[in-house]
C-alpha cells in the first residue's frame, strides 16, 4: 500500500498543528460555533447526540496491521473501547472528547493516517472496491489513481468550500462493487480499443433525500486527464451549484436542472482551458505511485490444497464459513477473506479494540500485513493461502469475527440512527439487531441465500436503503418512530432504486414484515433466483399483498 | 491598526476607498444570462435606483461595484484612465460581465471580490479564473467575511490582498498564510503539482 514520504508526512503533521490551534481558539471563544463548524467537519468531527464523533479516513478502504493496532489503541484510550466501520470505508469513534481530538490526530499521523476531509462540504475520502488488486474480475487496479486523486483533492484550494459534500468512487472491475453510479463522480476504468487505460465518467449520482443514479458525462477519458477533468466538473459545480438550500445543493441537483447535455457542454468548455495543464498526470508520477500497489510476493501454489479440501468435507461449520466469507482470488492457491462485523444482535460495523488487535495480527500473520474495510461494513484479509484458511477461521471464530453471513440477510448495512445521530427520525441499530435475531437460524439463512438489507434512520440515507434489495427507512409520524419498506433496490452495474411497498410499520412489526417478504420469495422463487431476481420478475404486488394481508388479519383477531 | 494584509504583510496605508451601494428594498432577482436556469439561489442584485443613488467620492482611488460600473461607465471612465478606479464584485455575480466591461482587464489596478459568508467557496473559483483564464496581474483583494482559516486557500487561488473582518486580528491571520509548506496540487500561486516541483 502507499507509504508516505516526507512531503506527505509534513502535510498531515502541519494539519495537526493547524487543527490544534483551531480547537484552542474555539475553546478560548475566539471562534464562533458557526466559524468552527466547517473547520472541525473538514477534520471529521461531528457534534452528535451524546458527544462529538470523529471520522477517521481510511483511503479507499486500505489499512495496514500497524494502523489497525493504532486504531485499537486509540479506541481504547480515547473512546469506550470500540469503533464503527462506516459505509464509506471509514472508521468512526462515537465518544471522543473535543479537547482530545488534536491528540488523536497526532497519534494517527504517526501511522500515516488522518481525518482530513472526512466530512464537510469538500471532496471526501475516495472509495473503491474492497477487493481491488486481488479480484479475479478486475480489469484495472484503480488504487494508484485513487491515491493520486486523494493527494490532489487534499486541501485543494479552489474546492475547499463547495456547496455540499463531494464523493468520488473509482472502480476497475467487470462487476461494479464501488457503486460508481451513486457518487458525485464515479470513475469506471477500462482498457480502450488502443489497449490504453481509459475512464468512463459518471456524474451526479447520490442517495440521500433525492436518490438519483448518475449519468455518463464522458464515455472515454484518457487517464492522464483525470485531475484536470475533475477540476472542470467541480468548478462548474462550485460556481453554479445551489448554496441557498442544503437539500438542493448536491451536484446531482445541478445536473438535473441543467440536463446532462448542457452540463457536459459547460464542463467541456471549462476543460478546454485546463486540459494538458500542469495537473495532467505524468507517466512518471503514475509509475511512482503504482510501485506501492504491485502484486504481493505470492508463493507459487497449486490451485488446490488437500488439507483445506478435507477440512471442508469434515467440518460443516468451517464449510459454511468458507461458502460465505471466502472469496475468489486472482492468484492460484490464495483467497480473500471477509471478517464479518455483523454478528447477530450487535450493531453492524462495530468492532472492539480487542478485535481490532486480533484482526491486525491476522493480517500480519496471514495476509502480508494488509487489510481492507468494505462499504458493507466488514473487514477483509485480501491475500490468505488456502492452507491457512482453517487457522484464520479458528482465530476469527474465537473472536466473534466469523459469522458466516456475508452477502446474506443478516449482513445488514445500517447507519448509526437515533441512538447516535441527531438528524435521525428513528433508531436503526435495534431494528437491525431484531431482524438478525429473527433470522438467527443459519440453515434457514443460507437457504434464503443472497440478500442485501439496508437500513437508514432518515432520508439522508447513510445506510444506502434505496439500493438495498430490502430497504428500511426510519420516518417520523407525529413524533413517533416508524419504518418505511422498499424492495427491489440494487447496487452494481444494473443498479436500481427500490419501490416503497406501502404504509410504514412500527418497530416491533419489522422482523415480521421481513419474514413475510421472505415467505413470498421462498414460495415464488425458481431454482437459480435470488430474492432480488424474484422481485424483478414478479414485481412488488405479491409481496405487498402478503405483507399487508397478514397485517389486516392480525388486526381483526 | 489596519486589517489589510497585502503581499504577506500588514499595510497601514490603504489608499483605496470601497464604494458601496446604498441600502435598497429587498428585491430578489434572478440573474440574467447563462446562469438563469439555476439562479434560484435567492441572492440579491441591485436596483437601478440604488445604482443611480450610489455616491462616488469626487477624488481619490475608488473601488466601485461592478453593477455601478456597468451603468455609469461614461462618468467613471476618466477615473479609470487615471489609474484611480478598481472594480469589486460579489461572489454571486457573473465574472464574465466584468471581463466584457473593460477593454483590458489589466487596466484595473485592483479587483476586489466580496464574500458575504466565509463558507462561500465561489470566491476561490473566481480568483482562479481571473488569474488563469483572464490573465489578471494586478492586486486581487478579498473582503467581507474574510477569516484567517480561509487565507491559505485564498492565497493559493491568486489573491494577494485580504481585508480581514474588522473584529479579527490581521496580525494573527498573517501566520496562517504559512499553514502548509508543500501543497500537493498545482494551483494559481504554485502552478506545478508537487510531483513536477520536486523529485519524489
Ligand atoms: C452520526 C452522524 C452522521 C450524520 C450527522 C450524517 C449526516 C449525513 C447527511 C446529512 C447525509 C445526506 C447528505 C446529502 O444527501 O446531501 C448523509 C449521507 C450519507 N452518509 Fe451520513 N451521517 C452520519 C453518519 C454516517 C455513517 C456512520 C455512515 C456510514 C455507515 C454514513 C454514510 C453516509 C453515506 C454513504 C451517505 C450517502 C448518501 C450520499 O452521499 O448520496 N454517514 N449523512
Ligand atoms: S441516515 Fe439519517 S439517521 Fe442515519 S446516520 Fe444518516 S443522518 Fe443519521
Amino acid at each position: 500500500m502507499y507509504k508516505y514520504d516526507e512531503i506527505d508526512q509534513a502535510i498531515v503533521d502541519q494539519r495537526v498543528a493547524q487543527y490544534r490551534d483551531q480547537v484552542r481558539r474555539f475553546i478560548a471563544g475566539e471562534l464562533s460555533d458557526e466559524e468552527f463548524r466547517p473547520l472541525r467537519l473538514q477534520n471529521g468531527l461531528y457534534i452528535q447526540r451524546h458527544a462529538p464523533m470523529l471520522r477517521i479516513a481510511v483511503p479507499y478502504g486500505t489499512l495496514s496491521s500497524r494502523q489497525m493496532h493504532k486504531l485499537g489503541d486509540i479506541a481504547q484510550h480515547y473512546d469506550r473501547g470500540y469503533g464503527h466501520f462506516s459505509t464509506r470505508q471509514n472508521l468512526q469513534l462515537n465518544w471522543p472528547k473535543l479537547e482530545d481530538t488534536p491528540d488523536i490526530l497526532a497519534e494517527l499521523a504517526t501511522v500515516q493516517m488522518h481525518a482530513i476531509q472526512t466530512s464537510g462540504n469538500c471532496i471526501r475520502n475516495i472509495t473503491t472496491d474492497q477487493f481491488a488488486g486481488v479480484a479475479p474480475d478486475e480489469v484495472i487496479d484503480p488504487r494508484a489513481v485513487a491515491e493520486i486523486i486523494r493527494q490532489w483533492s487534499t486541501f485543494h484550494p479552489e474546492f475547499a468550500l463547495l456547496p455540499r459534500k463531494f464523493k468520488i468512487a473509482v472502480s476497475g472491475t467487470k462487476q461494479d462493487r464501488a457503486i460508481v453510479q451513486a457518487h458525485d463522480i464515479g470513475l469506471e476504468f477500462y482498457y480502450d480499443d488502443q489497449q490504453k487505460m481509459a475512464i468512463k465518467v459518471w456524474v451526479g449520482g447520490g442517495l440521500g433525500r433525492t436518490p438519483i443514479l448518475g449519468s455518463v458525462v464522458r464515455e472515454h477519458l484518457e487517464w492522464q486527464h483525470i485531475l484536470t477533468y475533475c477540476e472542470a466538473v467541480i468548478r462548474v459545480y462550485n460556481l453554479h451549484g445551489r448554496r441557498d438550500n442544503s437539500f438542493k445543493a448536491r451536484i446531482k441537483i445541478l445536473v438535473k436542472a441543467l440536463g446532462i447535455d448542457e452540463f457536459r457542454r459547460q464542463v467541456d468548455e471549462e476543460w478546454q482551458h485546463l486540459k494538458d495543464g500542469p495537473n495532467t498526470i505524468t507517466e512518471a508520477e503514475l509509475a511512482r505511485v503504482s510501485q506501492y500497489f504491485t502484486a504481493m510476493p505470492y508463493e507459487n501454489l497449486p490451485a488446490h490444497d488437500a488439507g483445506f479440501d478435507s477440512a471442508i468435507a469434515s467440518n460443516p461449520a468451517f464449510a459454511a464459513w468458507v461458502k460465505r466469507c471466502v472469496h475468489a482470488h486472482k492468484q492460484p492457491g490464495y483467497r480473500a477473506v471477509s471478517l464479518s462485523l455483523k454478528p447477530h444482535g450487535k450493531a453492524p460495523g462495530d468492532i472492539t479494540s480487542e478485535q481490532m488487535h486480533v484482526v491486525a495480527d491476522l493480517a500480519e500473520k496471514y495476509s502480508f500485513g494488509e487489510l481492507r474495510a468494505s462499504h458493507e461494513q466488514n473487514l477483509i484479509l485480501t491475500d490468505v493461502k488456502l492452507s491457512d484458511l482453517y487457522s484464520v477461521w479458528e482465530i476469527a471464530r474465537a473472536n466473534g469475527l466469523a459469522t458466516p453471513n456475508i452477502g446474506l440477510l443478516t449482513d445488514i448495512i445500517c447507519c448509526p440512527g437515533g441512538d447516535f445521530c441527531s438528524l435521525a427520525n428513528a433508531k436503526s441499530i435495534p431494528i437491525a439487531e431484531a431482524i438478525q435475531m429473527q433470522f438467527d437460524n443459519l440453515d434457514y439463512l443460507h437457504d434464503i441465500g443472497e440478500l442485501e438489507l439496508n437500513i437508514s434512520g432518515c432520508m439522508n440515507a447513510c445506510g444506502h436503503h434505496h439500493v438495498g434489495h430490502i430497504g428500511i427507512l426510519g420516518v417520523d409520524k407525529d413524533g413517533s418512530e416508524w419504518y418505511q419498506v422498499t424492495i427491489g433496490g440494487k447496487q452494481g452495474n444494473d443498479a436500481s432504486l427500490g419501490t416503497v411497498i406501502g404504509r410504514a410499520f412500527a418497530a416491533e412489526e419489522m422482523p415480521g414484515v421481513v419474514q413475510r417478504l421472505i415467505e413470498v420469495y421462498l414460495r415464488e422463487r425458481t431454482d437459480e433466483e435470488r430474492f432480488i431476481d424474484t422481485v424483478r420478475r414478479i414485481g412488488i404486488t405479491p409481496f405487498k399483498e402478503h405483507v399487508y394481508a397478514k397485517q389486516e388479519e392480525a388486526a381483526h383477531v | 491598526m489596519s486589517n489589510l494584509i497585502r503581499n504577506n504583510a500588514i499595510v497601514n496605508d490603504d489608499e483605496w476607498i470601497t464604494v458601496t451601494l446604498p441600502a435598497g428594498e429587498e428585491v430578489v432577482r434572478k440573474q440574467a444570462g447563462k446562469v438563469v436556469m439555476f439562479k434560484l439561489t435567492g441572492e440579491q442584485s441591485c436596483t437601478p435606483e440604488q445604482i443611480a443613488a450610489t455616491v462616488i467620492p469626487a477624488s481619490g482611488k475608488i473601488i466601485v461595484p461592478l453593477s455601478v460600473w456597468l451603468v455609469r461607465k461614461d462618468e467613471l471612465a476618466p477615473r479609470l484612465a487615471k489609474g484611480e478606479l478598481g472594480i469589486w464584485l460579489a461572489t454571486h455575480e457573473v465574472l464574465e460581465n466584468l471581463i466584457d466591461a473593460v477593454d483590458d482587464i489589466n487596466q484595473l489596478p485592483i479587483i476586489a471580490v466580496f464574500v458575504e459568508r466565509f463558507a462561500d467557496g465561489r470566491i476561490f473559483s473566481i480568483g482562479t479564473l481571473l488569474r488563469t483564464r483572464y490573465g489578471y496581474k494586478n492586486e486581487l483583494r478579498a473582503f467581507g467575511d474574510v477569516l484567517r482559516d480561509q487565507l491559505f486557500f485564498l492565497k493559493r487561488c491568486g489573491y494577494d490582498s485580504y481585508l480581514i473582518r474588522a473584529d479579527r486580528s490581521a496580525e494573527e491571520a498573517l501566520a496562517s498564510l504559512q499553514d502548509f509548506s508543500q501543497p500537493y496540487q498545482g494551483a494559481v500561486d504554485e502552478t506545478q503539482p508537487v510531483w513536477r516541483r520536486v523529485q519524489r
